[in-house]
């Protein structure tokens, strides 16, 4: 369980991050949408102690994220940023190797490379192992960075917008892989996404945020309606009723 | 793994030429045989062994904390004398020839190093305020900085009369070391060793301060101990031959186009092609013009801005 | 008259005469009556000073108005390097008694030539791609002057060291020790280049335009482009003779123009420049040499505050 208490952050004289308070139970999957500079990512980055908070604590199983030691909170918590720029020139295989760093200090066992292996092949890379990072396309890279994070084998994984980059097939396969990883294997996957449908065709929970604060939270049913959209985007929605998906129609 | 001992070889047969090279004639048979004179022992054991093992010591530990450099400023371009560290050592070494002239070498060594890291903090301060952290800023600022700290150093020089002296630990000349004078670099060897115990750290820690929290590293930490390496490292070389410039751009980057930044994996190879291009820098600096030497730093300069050249002109042949 | 001149005409009146009084301050400062020993070894020197000043103003303004921005210098593009590099290869290749025997007067108008042909092929490389990261092309700039400058290193290290002795004072000139022998040429040659801007002059404020709008405004850009390229190369070869590469100087005295003139236009930013370039030179001199009794200090802080200046407008660049 993650428990966020009264988290704020600002920059300058901006708020960014406004007095959020919410629980994130274990397991499923969270996504958490609105518009732009509504303070998601902010939002999940002091969840992931990357970036300190002004107020506030974050809790994740009971321990304090400011005060708890960086390798033992890399056990129960993992974080992939977008836009994740690397001049280190590693392969594939290395990159996601250290996803083990946290459990080996750069000594993999056998069982690493079982994990490492099990990584590889969940996102497709068996075949792109020995490549390195800086000649993969876009959304290899991603796939890449995300296989790290799934060796890396905490209960919370926390994704920034993890569907940049990737075309609309890949795209799917990621939403299924992380559904997938928190069905078979209880796994507490917490998702900014910029696509209303993606989040409500996946999500178990939907947290919305507007303006830093807290706006709504909730299922799918709850959240992906007109009227709520409409209040959180500022602009008119339709949402449909297909195969038992709530699907939101924004084009008109 | 052959291959590394195949390098090894290469390399430790730089060292015994540079062990026989010079203007007295040291030859192994007459070494061997027994029947070298005094002198020819003397030249031996005073100059031509304390030269070859600074060389290789200096050449490995600059190019391990060129290496390191790239990772903290998660910069290829980035190495001690492209970040201000350099030239902030000279200016260590400066203050204490005006203020205690007869410290030992060691408290020399130590005061240098102070100035480097204080420098070299600096420059990873300044980096911080480059929001685009354009990968282009990062050494201009670094040499400007540079350039800044030795106008001081210059003129406080110029003003105390020091020129002279200075000329002597800018220049990266090894003939000057003996017996006695270049021991200080056994700590660069024993930082470069230290620093391929925490090899993956600082992989780790080139990753991203993000990427580095994620998987639990102390990035602070990380970043702390690298400055101390690179700032050490730099002043026990500039203490003892001067300033060795470009080693730390040359080797890791060619290092890296090869096997990548893996550097548990890299930095054996980094510190073993460092010793053999200064070793082969100094031999060649050594017989180019005999019986007149040109230090090593002078060649390296040349072979280092052309390698320079090389890495910005790709870039803008690929941006165009 | 346009209302902008009425504040730009005052602004250059004031700077003119704040130069004047450098220049009396220059002359009689301390000259205790002895005006025959005085005013021809005082006026010379100013004379060269004044030169330099103009030389090194007027090059700046133009290669900035033809390359479009306001912090590449053909000094720090490393053309003051080039030019020692040149002598030094001389030197080199016709070897120390040929050189010596030649005319210093002529042996500067080959040097001056070849510079010319040399630099142009630079440029041409590389700007015929266009300039598209700008920041690139400083560092470019900057590393082939630490190549030029390695060279040169190396080449005089290769001279027979009784040569070198003898020709090093003309290779090394600085602000204390400058080459009187060049000044009739020097001034020549800057008059000549002066003639040459002056035909082109109604030009410029539309080549500062950029390349695009000045060519849809007729203005042929890569002649106008070729010749102020000559020019500054001649300018920038009379600064170097006289007195040595000087990174910085061109940078601070060419924005102290654009910031202290309310017209952007070359009628009143080359004068202001020059006047400016003057006032720093000569009576930075008068200052250093009466007032604190340092010699050759006046470059070294140039460099130190120009380094600076230079590293705050990176930082403000990319902020913005």
């Amino acid at each position: 369980m993650i428990e966020i208490r009264n988290i704020t952050k600002s920059y300058d004289s901006t708020v960014v991050v406004d007095a959020v308070t919410l629980t994130l139970r274990r397991g499923g999957i969270t996504s958490i949408i609105g518009p732009n500079g509504a303070g998601k990512s902010t939002l999940l980055s002091i969840i992931a102690r990357l970036i300190p908070t002004d107020k506030g604590t974050v809790m994740v199983d009971g321990l304090d994220v400011a005060r708890t030691a960086g390798e033992v909170l890399a056990r129960r918590l993992s974080i992939l940023r977008q836009d994740n720029h690397m001049t280190t020139r590693l392969t594939v295989r290395d990159l996601v190797a250290f996803g083990r760093y946290p459990y080996n200090k750069g000594r993999p066992t056998a069982q690493d490379q079982e994990h490492i292996n099990k990584a590889l092949a969940y996102l497709g890379l068996e075949d792109l192992g020995g490549r390195f990072l800086d000649e993969l396309s876009g959304g290899q890279r991603q796939r890449a960075f995300v296989a790290m994070v799934l060796c890396q084998d905490t209960d919370y994984m926390l994704f920034d917008e993890p569907l940049n980059n990737l075309d609309i097939r890949h795209a799917v396969a990621m939403m299924k892989l992380l559904r997938d990883a928190a069905r078979d294997f209880g796994k507490t996957v917490v998702v900014v996404l910029h696509d209303v449908n993606f989040a409500s065709c996946y999500s178990d929970q939907i947290i919305v945020m507007r303006d830093g604060k807290l706006f709504l939270q909730g299922p799918p049913s709850e959240i992906i309606r007109p009227d709520t959209l409409q209040q959180t985007y500022g602009c008119p929605f339709e949402v449909h009723d297909l195969g038992g998906d709530r699907i939101a129609v924004y084009y008109a | 793994m052959k291959l590394f001992i195949l390098a090894l070889m290469v390399t430790l047969a730089a060292a015994i030429v540079s062990l026989f090279v010079g203007v007295s004639d040291v030859s192994l048979s007459a070494l061997f045989s027994g029947e070298a004179d005094e002198k020819m022992l003397m030249v031996f054991a005073v100059s031509r062994l304390p030269r070859t093992i600074a060389l290789v010591l200096a050449g490995a530990g600059m190019a391990v904390a060129g290496t390191i450099m790239q990772m903290l400023a998660r910069n290829r371009f980035a190495e001690p004398s492209t970040a201000g560290t350099v030239e902030s050592a000279s200016l260590g070494m400066l203050v204490v020839l005006l203020l205690a002239p007869d410290l030992p070498v060691m408290m020399k060594m130590l005061v240098a190093s102070t100035f480097a890291l204080a420098g070299t903090s600096l420059f990873l301060l300044i980096l911080q305020r480059v929001p685009l952290r354009s990968p282009i800023l990062v050494p201009l600022i670094g040499l400007m900085l540079g350039g800044v700290i030795s106008a001081c150093t210059t003129f406080f020089a110029y003003r105390f009369d020091l020129m002279q002296a200075m000329g002597a630990w800018t220049s990266g000349d090894f003939s000057t070391v003996l017996q006695g004078r270049y021991e200080v670099l056994w700590i660069a060897f024993v930082l470069t060793v230290a620093s391929y115990v925490a090899a993956d750290r600082f992989t780790v820690a080139g990753m991203g301060q993000d990427f580095a929290t994620n998987l639990g590293l102390h990035y602070g930490r990380v970043l702390a101990f690298g400055l101390v390496v690179v700032s050490m490292v730099t002043a026990s070389v500039v203490v003892t031959a001067g300033i060795l410039p470009f080693i730390g751009l040359i080797v890791p980057n060619l290092v890296s186009i090869v096997m990548g930044d893996k550097l548990r994996h890299t930095l054996p190879w980094i510190a073993l092609s460092g010793a053999a291009l200064v070793l082969v820098c100094d031999i060649v600096g050594r017989t180019v013009n005999a019986p007149f030497e040109v230090p090593a730093g002078s060649v390296l300069g040349v072979i280092g801005s052309l390698f320079f050249l090389n890495m910005l002109l790709r870039r803008r042949l690929r941006a165009a | 008259m346009p209302p902008e001149t009425r504040p730009s005409g005052m602004v250059l009146s004031l700077m003119a005469l704040a130069a004047v009084v450098c220049v009396v301050a220059f002359m009689t400062w301390g000259s205790r009556g002895n005006w025959s020993f005085v005013l021809p070894f005082r006026g010379t020197k100013l004379l060269a000073l004044v030169l330099v000043a103009y030389a090194i103003a007027v090059s700046t303004v133009l290669f900035q108005t033809i390359t479009n921005n306001r912090i590449l210098t053909p000094a720090i593009m490393g053309f003051d390097w080039l030019y020692m590099l040149l002598q030094t290869l001389l030197v080199f290749g016709l070897g120390a008694a040929t050189t010596s025997a030649i005319d210093p007067r002529w042996m500067f108008l080959i040097e001056v030539g070849t510079m010319t042909g040399f630099s142009l092929i630079l440029y041409r490389f590389l700007f015929s791609g266009g300039v598209r990261d700008l920041h690139l092309l400083i560092l470019i700039g900057v590393v082939f002057g630490t190549l030029f400058r390695s060279l040169s290193g190396f080449l005089q290290r290769l001279i027979d060291p009784n040569d070198f002795v003898v020709l090093q004072d003309r290779l090394f000139a600085s602000f204390n020790t400058i080459d009187a022998s060049l000044l009739l040429v020097s001034a020549v040659l800057v008059g000549l280049a002066s003639l040459g801007a002056l035909k082109i002059f109604h030009t410029l404020d539309v080549m500062a335009l950029g390349r695009e709008t000045a060519i849809s405004l007729g203005v042929d850009h890569r002649r106008i482009t070729m010749i102020v390229l000559i020019l500054v190369t001649v300018l920038v070869s009379v600064s170097a003779a006289l007195v040595g590469p000087v990174t910085f100087f061109g940078l601070l005295v060419a924005n102290l123009a654009y910031i202290l003139m309310p017209s952007a236009k070359h009628r009143y930013v080359l004068p202001a420049a020059v006047l400016l370039a003057i006032i720093c030179l000569v009576g930075g001199q008068t200052v250093l040499e009466r007032l604190f009794g340092f010699d050759t200090a006046l470059s070294i802080i140039i460099e130190f505050a120009g380094g600076l200046f230079f590293i705050l407008y990176l930082l403000k660049g990319a902020s913005r």
